[in-house]
């Protein structure tokens, strides 16, 4: 009867837990997968949770990966919920990306660049053919050759390039910063400053900003991007302890970090520019780090005050709806009964709707 | 109704009492100090991943685990009843985390968090409403931005809201009041009583007890304090409007309580019950009789919700 269906107690809860584990165990016939094997050879989809989890932590997003049978915007909250709960003993130092140990890093805007263009570890060029050689088991893959000497290290930036022209707006780091923003402590706030946009857009969900750097493409609030530069490799975390006074190395992670140009400013006052978007991942996801860069460039149009505006530029539009944890939970919490204010509104439209057919009966009678 | 008392899991405790940290539940009692103050204000606080999704209580969730201590008595609906899945869940999660004490009866209750509905039984001095709400901003449909709504607020500039209801009234020729209806509280702050029929919307209004309206995923907290003005939008000639039946409550009789339809069958074939399964089941213990008493829903509301 659909009335007790809706209506369950602690008995029906937990079956359904039990259940969830078995259909989550799979065939026990087939061997578990441990922890480990998802943190090797899920290692993009560790990547991803971790990102949008903003915890880096690979065997806890790899066993949020498995607990969530794959499902990785669960897998993120799983990661959300977990890390929610520890202590913040403060920021760390700004990432220094130019002392980044290289494993891929190319640029679209010349033929080559100082440090090279590396290609590292991609899909890019790969031709996307089922291999059905990975069915088999235990075959090793060939070992790249190594190069013959290491990366350049430091890597120069992008901006390096531009820098003696002064064609790219600087980045450089202001000395008395602010503490940067922290989403996960407060509330969004509006006008949102760009250390709470990138914040939020680092969380946000890939599929979201990927679309919405698309839609820009397309001419909804082109921001004429070019990938300046995209590198993934190892950097170090620099923290510095009240008790010492000077940073200390907490450990190295690895992240994805692109600098698109797009658009050129200029004034009466300044010259003409170029704006750099910027986008910062954990692991590997050139995806999100470029769409992140794009959609950061579209939001510092301030087209709001224009009045123009396309999605990607509207910072309300955008950093509302850009986190997948929310989004999910408040799109599927319409599971949940409603029957008290479906009972209002049927009582509503069934009046309307008595009304309506007295209406149509005065209306024949008067014909 | 007994009173159940919650597992202790002291050996198993892997998180603090009440599962927040101290530091949050303070920044979250301060929300809530701010609240009271200026009622029907909306406070933005810095909501926390919770273990259960948003839009599924997180923000009464919260508000509870900043207020609740050892002593008190919880009691968790959802649509009124006690035995829902979500309700249940919710004070499992509280009867485990903060090893309180549950009940289903409403007077016992020092805490009530609930969805969608205000028990029939009406609240006393000492008592804590807390209101799960999804989206704690009235005006959000008539303008999506919330630097615009803030902006409304901060001025009192509610003339859109009359506009839209003046537009119903012209549409359909009442208020029409159905859930969610707006509240101006102490005449100055327009506010959403969150999902709650407009049945329940008087109930806000000069209370011995404390409103407290949590919203975890929009970051906002809001209060009703005791004894506080809140009036439902209307006007003069068309008046606000609360729900009514032209059936009583077919297990236990009750006229004036909020009913749910309950479709028995694929061929029309329905009966009306009490939402409030607590005050169903109270008045049926005191001898009250419905058209159906008997009925194996009264049977079905008897396994232990706990």
């Amino acid at each position: 009867m659909a009335y007790v269906a809706v209506k369950g107690g602690e008995k029906a809860i937990s079956n359904a837990h039990k259940w969830l584990a078995e259909e989550r165990r799979g065939d026990p016939a087939v061997t578990e997968l441990e922890v480990a094997q998802l943190r090797e050879q899920l290692s993009l989809a560790v990547d991803r949770v971790m990102g949008e989890g903003s915890c880096y932590d690979r065997d806890l997003a790899a066993l949020a990966v498995k607990q969530a049978r794959g499902d990785l915007p669960e897998a993120v909250f799983l990661v959300r919920a977990y890390r929610t709960t520890l202590p913040r003993f403060g920021a760390s130092e700004p990432l220094d990306t130019v002392n980044m140990a290289v494993r891929r890093r190319v640029s679209a805007a010349f033929k080559d660049i100082p440090g090279g263009q590396v290609l590292g570890p991609t899909f890019d060029y790969t031709h996307r053919l089922l291999d059905f050689a990975l069915a088999a088991d235990g075959v090793l893959p060939p070992q790249a050759v190594l190069a013959e000497e290491p990366q350049a290290y430091p890597m120069p930036t992008i901006g390096s390039v531009f820098a003696h022209e002064d064609l790219l707006e600087s980045d450089e780091r202001t000395e008395d910063a602010p503490e940067p923003f922290d989403l996960t402590r407060e509330p969004m706030s509006f006008p949102a400053g760009r250390d709470q946009r990138l914040q939020a857009l680092a969380r946000g969900d890939e599929g979201f900003l990927l679309s919405l750097a698309y839609s820009s493409q397309r001419g909804w609030g082109n921001t004429h991007p070019l990938c300046g530069e995209i590198r993934m490799g190892t950097v170090a975390v620099e923290f510095v302890p009240e008790e010492l006074g000077f940073a200390i190395e907490v450990g190295d992670i690895i992240v994805t970090e692109c600098q698109m140009l797009g658009g050129s400013k200029s004034s009466a006052e300044t010259p003409p520019q170029y704006m750099r978007g910027y986008g910062l991942v954990f692991g590997h996801s050139e995806r999100k780090a470029m769409s992140m860069a794009i959609v950061d460039r579209a939001l510092r149009d301030n087209a709001a005050a224009s009045g123009q505006v396309a999605p990607v530029q509207d910072e309300e539009f955008v950093l509302y709806h850009s986190d997948n944890v929310e989004a999910s939970g408040f799109v599927q919490h319409l599971k949940l009964p409603h029957y008290v204010d479906f009972q209002a509104d049927l009582q509503s439209i069934r009046r309307l709707r008595r009304e309506f057919f007295q209406r149509q009966a005065l209306k024949e009678a008067a014909e | 109704m007994s009173v159940q008392t919650g597992s202790n899991n002291a050996p198993e405790r892997y998180y603090n009492y009440a599962y927040l940290d101290e530091q949050t539940k303070r920044m979250i009692r301060r929300a809530i100090l701010k609240a009271l103050a200026i009622p029907g204000y909306q406070v933005p606080f810095g909501s926390r991943e919770m273990p259960v999704p948003y839009g599924w209580g997180t923000g009464g969730i919260q508000l509870t685990a900043a207020i609740v201590g050892p002593d008190d008595v919880y009691k968790c609906i959802d649509q009124g009843a006690d035995d829902t899945t979500n309700a249940v869940s919710i004070r499992q999660f509280f009867a485990k985390v903060a090893d309180v004490e549950t009940t289903e009866d409403t007077s016992e209750a020092t805490i009530i968090q609930s969805r969608h509905r205000v028990p029939e039984k009406p609240l006393k001095a000492g008592q804590v409403m807390v209101l799960q709400v999804p989206q704690p901003e009235p005006l959000r449909f008539l303008e999506p931005r919330e630097t615009e709504t803030r902006a409304m607020h901060a001025y009192e500039e509610y003339g859109l809201q009359y506009v839209a209801l003046y537009e119903r009234v012209a549409r359909v020729g009442r208020i029409n009041a159905g859930a969610g209806h707006p509240v101006m509280v102490e005449e100055r702050y327009l506010m959403s009583p969150s999902p709650i029929p407009a049945f329940d919307n008087p109930k806000l209004g000069f209370s011995e007890a404390i409103y407290l309206l949590g919203a975890g995923r929009e970051k906002r907290i809001y209060a009703v304090p005791p004894y506080t003005r809140v009036r439902s939008l209307d006007f003069e000639d068309h008046p606000f409007a609360v729900q009514t039946w032209d059936e009583n409550c077919a297990l236990c009789g009750a006229d004036d309580a909020y009913l749910d339809e309950v479709v028995l069958d694929d061929q029309g074939a329905k009966m009306y019950v009490c939402s409030d399964s607590h005050h169903c089941a109270e008045r049926r213990e005191a001898g009250h009789v419905g058209p159906m008493a008997g009925h194996q829903l009264a049977q079905a509301e008897k396994e232990p919700a706990q």
